[in-house]
């Protein structure tokens, strides 16, 4: 039995950016974009796009993405239609770009409504750079639908019956729900394939379809924030680490150890 | 409009050590609110268990019993909970942010109207508006955003576990228990757990391990783990990995520690070629001395460590396990 399924991707800062280059701007309550290192599609996203190809390898169906935000740079939220996904759907509008996450859910949900047929909604479990982990299961209310978090694989059954593995502290629960359901999917997965080139070269065929807060049956008092940001700031680190240094390495590594017994840590 | 509600938490028929933990922070919240604070315990047998909640430091505790709650189930569970926040009417709900109260928070939130500050570190109270504010870290805790709640009603706050102390037992305390009736539709119930598979442990849990052995992407691939794995058994300690090591499938992701992993809180961490991300960081930051084997002198590790090499593990690490077995055997 084939499946629809759309796959809810954000773009985000890249959390590999070194930390020297992480700045946030306290007076606005936001990140700002490093110079020179590009966005990314947010890595658990990533995972959900993974999971939608191997669902679709194994029953057939089409892969619709759907983001939400500003400044969309359009070869990084082509990841995902190189990677294979089928369609790319953006939301872009001025008005998105502090949205929190129930504001976020009510536009995808709404955005949900431009897509012709879906029966799994799939989501990473968190974005990598408000890390809310909110935004799903807003959006599973929002659409009256189940929900299974942080999966590490999905099996669709001939009978609508989805299996679940989400990953716990130790080990795996296996969960069963019925078609239609939403899904959020963590990094246990796997890592997701790497574009290839036939694949590269069939995303810059395809045109993201792109609309505006207009175009979507949306009330802008959804939008209104729920919570407000009072303060962003960095952490003070102060080191205060002992360097154990020697005559080589390997002298380092000795003194290490007899350091750890004198202060009875080992 | 009025107090603290905690949700609380059991596992095979034993309160949780994190809704305890929760209920330390509200603690210290009631004194600046005047606020009691209460507890919800839902279950199928839960009403024993009150007092021990009274005793660390609860006013109040509700207790909801019904069958079907035997065990989690989501729908069942955010089903009861929001019965139960909709009855009391509390102008604050806390939990800890554990797997299970992540999967209905959100839901519950929505379903209250009012917004959620995840996975928070510290609760206060501001001195002037008396509005409650939560911190929680961001960006994989590189940075921290400070949340105020000015607006709707009940504030809502997951804290992460393991960063607030649970009170001591204090027997001499005492409070109201009281039953609430809750009816469950069976109707609701749209997933259903299945079997539950727990990895097979040799040795110490990671979560339990005094002392923590961990690796990351710096060993350049699966083999150098064995080393880690001969040291941590030397030690009596466990082994762990960062998940940049997890995902090149050096290693399960069981070993993993970080945000998204397991949160450790050793006697020692040793971390071996571990960069020393905030994501990582926000997984053993709490251990009690972080020690770094890293080339890179300017890693983000050193700035958490206590102590710290700076040179290459391959020849460090060797060294360090031969005078941990010379300082063994004497």
């Amino acid at each position: 039995m084939a499946v629809d399924i759309v796959v809810c991707v954000k773009q985000v800062l890249d959390p590999e950016m070194p930390p020297s280059a992480f700045r946030i701007d306290a007076d606005n309550k936001r990140f700002i974009p490093p110079q020179g290192i590009p966005p990314v599609v947010n890595g658990f996203d990533e995972n959900a796009i993974e999971a939608a190809l191997r669902i679709k390898e194994s029953v057939g169906g089409k892969i619709t993405v759907v983001s939400v935000g500003n400044n969309f740079q359009i070869d990084v939220m082509k990841k995902p239609l190189s990677m294979g996904a089928d369609e790319l759907i953006l939301i872009q509008g001025d008005e998105f770009e502090l949205l929190d996450s129930i504001g976020t859910a009510h536009v995808l949900a709404a955005a949900l409504k431009k897509v012709e047929s879906y029966q799994i909604v799939l989501c990473g479990r968190q974005a990598s750079d408000w890390d809310n982990a909110q935004v799903p299961l807003v959006l599973a209310e929002l659409l009256d639908l189940p929900s299974v978090t942080i999966a590490q694989k999905i099996d669709v059954g001939d009978n609508g019956l989805v299996t679940i593995q989400r990953a716990i502290q130790d080990g795996y629960e296996v969960i069963q729900g019925e078609l239609p359901i939403l899904v959020t999917v963590s990094n246990e997965l796997g890592e997701p394939r790497y574009p290839t080139l036939r694949g590269i070269m069939a995303a810059a065929r395809k045109t993201p379809l792109i609309f505006g807060v207009d175009d979507l049956d949306v009330q802008i008092s959804d939008l209104e924030k729920k919570l407000h940001i009072e303060e962003l700031f960095v952490p003070e680190k102060v080191s205060q680490c002992e360097i154990i240094s020697g005559d080589n390495d390997s002298d380092a590594g000795r003194k290490l150890a007899l350091k750890l017994r004198e202060e009875k840590i080992i | 409009m009025s107090g603290i509600l905690i949700l609380g938490e059991i596992a095979e028929n034993v309160v949780l050590p994190s809704t305890f933990e929760v209920i330390a922070a509200a603690r210290e919240l009631s004194g600046d609110l005047n606020e009691e604070v209460v507890v919800c315990l839902v279950g199928k047998n839960v009403k024993g268990l009150a007092d021990g909640l009274i005793k660390g430091g609860a006013d109040k505790v509700y207790v909801g019993e019904n069958e079907h709650l035997e065990t989690f189930q989501q729908e069942v569970y955010l089903a009861a909970f929001e019965r139960i926040c909709k009855e009391i009417q509390p102008s604050i709900i806390l939990a800890s942010k554990t797997d299970k109260i992540s999967q209905i928070a959100p839901r519950l939130a929505f379903r209250l109207g009012v917004g959620l500050a995840q996975d928070c570190l510290a609760l206060s109270v501001d001195s002037d508006s008396k509005n409650l504010k939560a911190t929680r870290p961001v960006f994989g805790g590189n940075a921290n955003a400070v949340i105020i709640f000015n607006g709707s009603t009940p504030c809502f706050a997951t804290v992460r576990t393991k960063v607030f102390e649970p009170l001591n037992q204090d027997t001499s305390r005492s409070g109201a228990i009281i039953e609430v009736d809750l009816s469950i539709d069976k109707s609701i119930i749209k997933t259903k757990l299945v079997e539950t598979v727990k990895e097979k442990v040799e040795g110490i849990r990671l979560e339990a391990a005094p002392i923590v052995i961990a690796g990351g992407r710096g060993l350049g691939g699966p083999d150098p783990f064995k080393q880690l794995e001969e040291l941590a058994k030397l030690l009596g300690g466990a082994m762990g990995a960062s998940r940049a090591a997890c995902d090149a499938g050096w290693l399960d992701h069981s070993y993993q520690v970080g945000l998204t992993g397991k949160t450790v809180t050793p006697n020692l961490y040793l971390a071996v070629a571990i960069s020393g991300a905030s994501q990582h960081m926000a997984g053993c930051s709490a251990s009690k001395n972080i020690v770094a084997i890293n080339k890179d002198a300017d890693a983000n590790i050193f700035k958490d460590a206590r102590y710290g090499v700076t040179g290459d593990w391959k020849t460090v690490l060797p060294a360090f396990i031969e005078t941990v077995k010379e300082l063994i055997n004497d």
